[in-house]
C-alpha cells in the first residue's frame, strides 16, 4: 500500500554557533538570528529519514515536507537536506527560533497540509519530531493532528513497522520503557524521537531531482499567518560550565573517575 | 501530489550549462552578475543550451557544509563590490561596517624571544630610548605615515562568512542558480584535452556542462588537478604562501575601541609575521596573523604565535578579558600574478584566489577575486548573446582580455615583484615593498636565485640553542607525541601561555569553541601520505608543525615516521600541501571542516 507521508519540520540555529537571547521589538529572539547558519530540526530530521525508509519499501509512496521558516534561510538549508532523501517541499515563510506560539504554528502547518492537492486520508501519515530543538514544547504535532481530525497519535516514536497493512508503533513511555501499539490503518500522526536510522549520505542527484520543484515552490512561498497572545516573562539559555585543564600521564580510568566526580558536584 | 516522485536515483550523468566549483567572493561576483544578466528583459532571452526552452542551468558546488563557513575577515576597499552594489548598506550584512580609521603599528618584542635582525634590534633599542619623544606606548609605535598603497579608507570591514551568506541567499532567490554546500568536487571531467564538466566526490556523478567555472580557492581540488594536467604558463609558479589564522573576539567591557577601527601590525611575534586587528559592530573584533612561507623557522606554528600576538601589550590592553567567539585558519596563495595559471581553456575559466588575483603588495584579495567573477560573468553573457561556443578562443577574447584591461592587471603588475626582498631577509623585504609601492612597481628588489626555505632547527637556532638542547627537545617531542615548536619556543624565551579559558585556550579547545570543527563519516581520510619512506627520511616534519588544527600529528606507533591524521580536527586549510618539501601529501576533496559563520 502506498503512503502519503507529510513531514512537519522547521529550522534550528546550528547548535555549534554562539547563541544569545535578546529582546527584539516583536518579542524575544536570538542575537543575529538570521546570520547564524541553520540546520533542519534534528527531531524532524529523524522523522524525515524514517519517512524515506518507509516510502522506499512501499512503491508509489510520496513524501512532502511542510516547513515554516524564513524562506531565504529555508532555501539555504534545503540545499543540504534535499541531498539526503527524495521529497517535495511545501514552504511557509515565517519566523525561526522557537519563540512562536505552538498553537499558531500548528494551525499554519495544518492549514498547509489540508491544502495539499489530492490528499487522501486513507493513505496519510503525518510525521514530525516529538519536540523541536528550538523550544521543546512537545505540543505542535498533537495540535496538527487535532486540526486535521486525526485522532490516532503516537508520541516519541522510535520504530514503525507495517504488518499486513496495520501500523505497529513503538513509543517511548515513562520509566525508560517502550510501548508497542497496533493501529489498523492510516491516517495517523507519528511524532518521532530518534528512530533507528542513521543520517543518510548526501546524494547530489537526489538533491538535483528534489530541487526542480523546490526552487519554484520557495519563490512562491507566502507568509504564514501567525497570531499569538503569548508573552514571555523571561528568556535564558541553559547554563554551561566549562573547565579546561591540561593533564599528563593520567590513565583514562582516572580521568573518567574525575569527570564523574565533577558531574556529581 | 506527484506520485512519480523518484525515491531512488542512479548516479547517471547530469547535464547543466555552467557548473561552478567553490563558493567564495569570486563565485559570488560571478553568480551575482550572471543572474542579474539572465534576468534582464530582452527580445531574445538567453536560453539553455543543455535544456532548450529553459534559462541556462547554473550549478555551483561548495565543499564546506554551509555557504557561510568561509574563513576570512576582510578589510577591503571594495571597489568592485561597490560597483556591483552601489547602494551597499553595511547594516544589511551582520558584522559589517565602514572603515573609519586605520593605524599602521610597529610592534616591539617585549620578551626578546623573536629572531630579529641586528639592525632591527638596534632600532628597537633606539625606539625604547626615545619612547617619550616618539609616542611609543605599550611597546607599539604607531607609524605616522601609512603608504597609500596599503590603505583601505572608504572601504568596508566584513566577516567573509556573513558576506558570502548574504550574497548566496540573494543569488539563490533569483531561482537562476543553485549553490550546493557540502558537495565536494573530486576532479574536472577531461575529454580530449577539454574540460567537459566535473566529477562529484560523493558518488562519482559526472556533471556535464559547456562551461566549468573554477573558483575553489588557493588549495582547491579542481584547480590542482587542472594544474597537473595543463601545467603553468612559462615563468609562472606558485611559490609564496601564508597561513592566515584569526580569532573573532567579543571585546571586554573596558575596551572602548570604536567600530570601523583597523590596526595593521608588523614586527611581532616574528618580524616576518604581519598582523591585523579590526573592530566590527557590536563590540566584536577580528584579530589574526599571517605566517608566510618565507619564514625560515622550522617550527611554524600559527596558533602559538597567534596567542603571543594577542598578548602583545599594545593589543592586550584592549583584549584582556575578551572571549573567543570564533577561530579559524586558511592558506593564502601569495604568489600574485606570478602564480597565475592558464585563466581559460576549452570549456573552462578560472577566477578568484587560485587564478592569481590576490594583490600581495596591498594585501588585498577579496575585492580582486570578486572582480574576476564579475568579469567572467560579463564575458559569459556576451558569449551567450553572440551565440559563441565556450572555447579557449572566445573565453580569452571576452574574459581574459577584460581582465588584462582592468585595474586588477595594472595593480597586479605593480605588486608582482614587491615581495622579492623577503626571500633575502625581513629588512630587505620591507625595503622592497616600499620601493615597489612608492614607485608604482618601477623599482623593486631582485629575486634571489634561491628562495628562503625552512631551515633545520640546528641552523635556524644557531647561536641561540645548542645542538644538544635541540636533540633533547626532539627526543622529548617524539616521546610525548607532540610537535616540536612548543619546546623550542620555550627554550628561546617565549613565555608559557597562561590559559584563561576564554580567549587563551588550548589549541584543541580552539577547535571546539571557536572552529566547531566537523568531519563527515561518509568520506575516507582526505589527507594521505603517499610514500611512507619519504616521511621516514624527513627531518623536519613541517606538516606536523604547521597543521592549523593539530590534525596531522606525531604518530604514537611511528614517532619518527609517517604522521597520524585525525580528520575530525582538520580545518581544510591545506597548509600541509605547500609545507611538505617532498610534495608527499595527497589532499582530496571532502566536506566538513570549520562550522563557524563568523569568520
Amino acid at each position: 500500500m502506498p503512503y502519503q507521508i507529510v513531514v512537519c519540520g522547521g529550522l534550528a540555529p546550528d547548535p555549534l554557533q554562539t547563541l544569545e537571547p535578546v529582546t527584539t521589538p516583536t518579542g524575544p529572539g536570538l542575537k543575529n538570528e538570521m546570520m547564524l547558519p541553520a540546520v533542519f530540526d534534528p527531531w524532524a530530521s529523524h522523522a524525515l529519514y524514517e519517512a524515506a525508509n518507509l516510502a522506499k519499501q512501499h512503491a508509489g509512496s510520496t513524501i512532502k515536507v511542510v516547513s515554516l521558516a524564513p524562506k531565504a534561510k529555508l532555501q539555504q538549508v534545503m540545499m543540504t537536506v534535499a541531498q539526503k532523501v527524495p521529497f517535495e517541499l511545501v514552504p511557509l515563510d515565517g519566523p525561526i527560533g522557537g519563540f512562536t506560539d505552538a498553537a499558531s504554528v500548528a494551525a499554519a502547518l495544518a492549514e498547509a497540509i489540508a491544502a495539499i492537492p489530492g490528499l487522501d486520508h486513507s493513505q496519510l501519515l503525518v510525521f514530525g519530531g516529538w519536540e523541536s530543538a528550538t523550544r521543546g514544547a512537545g505540543a505542535v504535532m498533537q495540535m496538527v493532528g487535532e486540526k486535521l481530525g486525526i485522532t490516532e497519535q503516537f508520541l516519541a516514536v522510535d520504530e514503525l513497522q507495517i504488518d499486513g497493512g496495520a501500523l505497529v508503533i513503538k513509543e517511548r513511555i515513562e520509566g525508560g520503557r517502550h510501548q508497542v501499539s497496533r493501529c489498523s490503518a492510516p491516517p495517523a500522526v507519528l511524532a518521532w524521537a530518534t528512530g533507528n536510522l542513521p543520517e543518510p549520505a548526501n546524494h547530489p542527484q537526489t538533491g538535483m531531482a528534489n530541487m526542480r520543484a523546490m526552487m519554484p515552490a520557495l519563490q512562491k512561498a507566502k507568509p504564514a499567518s501567525l497570531t499569538t497572545a503569548l508573552t514571555f516573562a523571561q528568556v535564558a539559555l541553559p547554563a554551561v560550565t566549562r573547565e579546561t585543564r591540561i593533564v599528563k600521564d593520567v590513565p583514562a580510568a582516572d580521568i573518567a573517575r574525575e569527570i564523574a566526580e565533577w558531574i556529581k558536584q | 501530489m506527484n506520485p512519480d516522485t523518484p525515491l531512488s536515483i542512479d548516479a547517471k550523468p547530469l547535464d547543466a550549462d555552467i557548473v561552478c566549483t567553490g563558493f567564495g567572493p569570486a563565485m559570488g561576483g560571478f553568480l551575482t552578475t550572471l543572474t542579474r544578466g539572465l534576468q534582464e528583459i530582452s527580445e531574445t532571452p538567453i536560453e539553455s543550451r543543455a535544456m532548450p526552452g529553459l534559462p541556462p542551468q547554473v550549478i555551483c558546488y561548495e565543499r564546506a557544509d554551509d555557504i557561510a563557513f568561509g574563513v576570512s575577515g576582510v578589510v577591503t576597499r571594495a571597489r568592485a563590490i561597490k560597483d556591483s552594489f552601489p547602494e551597499l548598506n553595511p547594516e544589511e550584512i551582520p558584522m559589517s561596517t565602514r572603515v573609519k580609521e586605520e593605524k599602521l603599528v610597529y610592534l616591539l618584542d617585549p620578551h626578546g624571544a623573536s629572531r630579529r635582525p641586528a639592525l632591527m634590534k638596534l632600532g628597537d633599542q633606539v625606539f625604547r630610548a626615545v619612547s617619550g619623544l616618539l609616542g611609543l606606548e605599550h611597546d607599539g609605535f604607531e607609524l605616522p605615515y601609512c603608504p597609500d598603497f596599503l590603505h583601505k579608507k572608504d572601504g568596508f570591514i566584513f566577516s567573509l562568512g556573513q558576506f558570502n551568506q548574504w550574497v548566496g541567499q540573494q543569488v539563490m532567490m533569483t531561482g537562476l542558480a543553485q549553490i550546493w554546500p557540502s558537495t565536494p568536487v573530486a576532479a574536472p571531467l577531461m575529454e580530449d584535452g577539454k574540460v567537459a564538466g566535473v566529477v562529484l566526490a560523493a558518488d562519482g556523478t559526472e556533471v556535464r556542462a559547456s562551461l566549468t567555472v573554477v573558483g575553489d580557492g588557493p588549495v582547491g581540488q579542481v584547480s590542482r588537478k587542472l594544474d597537473e594536467q595543463l601545467g603553468m604558463p612559462e615563468g609562472h609558479r606558485r611559490d609564496e604562501w601564508a597561513v592566515g589564522m584569526k580569532m573573532v573576539v567579543e571585546l571586554p567591557d573596558h575596551c572602548e575601541l570604536p567600530e570601523g577601527l583597523v590596526f595593521h601590525t608588523l614586527g611581532y611575534p616574528e618580524p616576518e609575521i604581519f598582523g591585523f586587528f579590526y573592530v566590527h559592530p557590536g563590540r566584536v573584533a577580528s584579530v589574526g596573523i599571517f605566517v608566510p612561507s618565507w619564514l625560515e623557522s622550522p617550527v611554524r606554528t600559527a596558533y602559538r604565535y597567534l596567542q603571543h600576538f594577542v598578548q602583545h601589550p599594545y593589543l592586550w590592553r584592549y583584549l584582556k578579558g575578551g572571549r573567543m567567539r570564533s577561530w579559524g585558519a586558511k592558506s593564502l596563495l601569495e604568489s600574485g600574478r606570478r602564480g597565475e595559471p592558464f585563466l581559460a581553456g576549452d570549456g573552462f575559466a578560472r577566477i578568484g584566489e587560485n587564478s592569481g588575483s590576490t594583490n600581495v603588495l596591498t594585501g588585498s584579495g577579496v575585492d580582486e577575486a570578486w572582480l574576476t567573477g564579475t568579469q567572467l560573468a560579463e564575458a559569459v553573457l556576451e558569449i551567450y548573446r553572440e551565440g559563441l561556443p565556450f572555447t579557449k578562443e572566445s573565453l580569452e577574447a571576452k574574459y581574459v582580455a577584460r581582465r588584462r584591461a582592468s585595474w586588477l592587471e595594472r595593480e597586479s603588475k605593480v605588486a608582482e615583484n614587491a615581495r622579492n626582498g623577503f626571500q633575502r631577509g625581513v629588512l630587505q623585504g620591507f625595503l622592497g615593498m616600499g620601493l615597489a609601492g612608492l614607485t608604482g612597481g618601477g623599482f623593486f628588489m631582485p629575486r634571489p636565485k634561491h628562495d628562503a626555505e625552512p631551515r633545520k632547527p640546528e641552523e635556524f637556532y644557531v647561536g641561540r640553542l645548542s645542538r644538544s638542547e635541540i636533540e633533547r627537545a626532539k627526543a622529548r617531542a617524539e616521546r610525548e607525541g607532540k610537535p616540536l615548536h612548543d619546546q623550542l619556543m620555550d627554550l628561546c624565551g617565549w613565555p608559557a601561555i597562561e590559559y584563561d579559558g576564554q580567549l587563551l585556550v588550548s589549541h584543541q579547545d580552539a577547535l571546539l569553541m571557536g572552529g566547531k570543527v566537523q568531519a563527515s563519516g561518509e568520506f575516507p581520510n582526505h589527507v594521505v601520505f603517499r610514500q611512507s619512506q619519504v616521511c621516514r627520511t624527513c627531518e623536519t616534519h613541517l606538516c606536523v608543525e604547521i597543521c592549523s588544527g593539530e590534525a596531522i600529528h606525531v604518530s604514537a606507533e611511528d614517532p619518527a615516521g609517517v604522521p597520524g591524521f585525525d580528520r575530525e580536527k582538520c580545518v581544510h586549510c591545506g597548509a600541509c600541501l605547500w609545507n611538505c618539501p617532498e610534495a608527499n601529501i595527497e589532499f582530496t576533496a571532502a566536506p566538513g571542516g570549520l562550522h563557524s559563520a563568523e569568520n
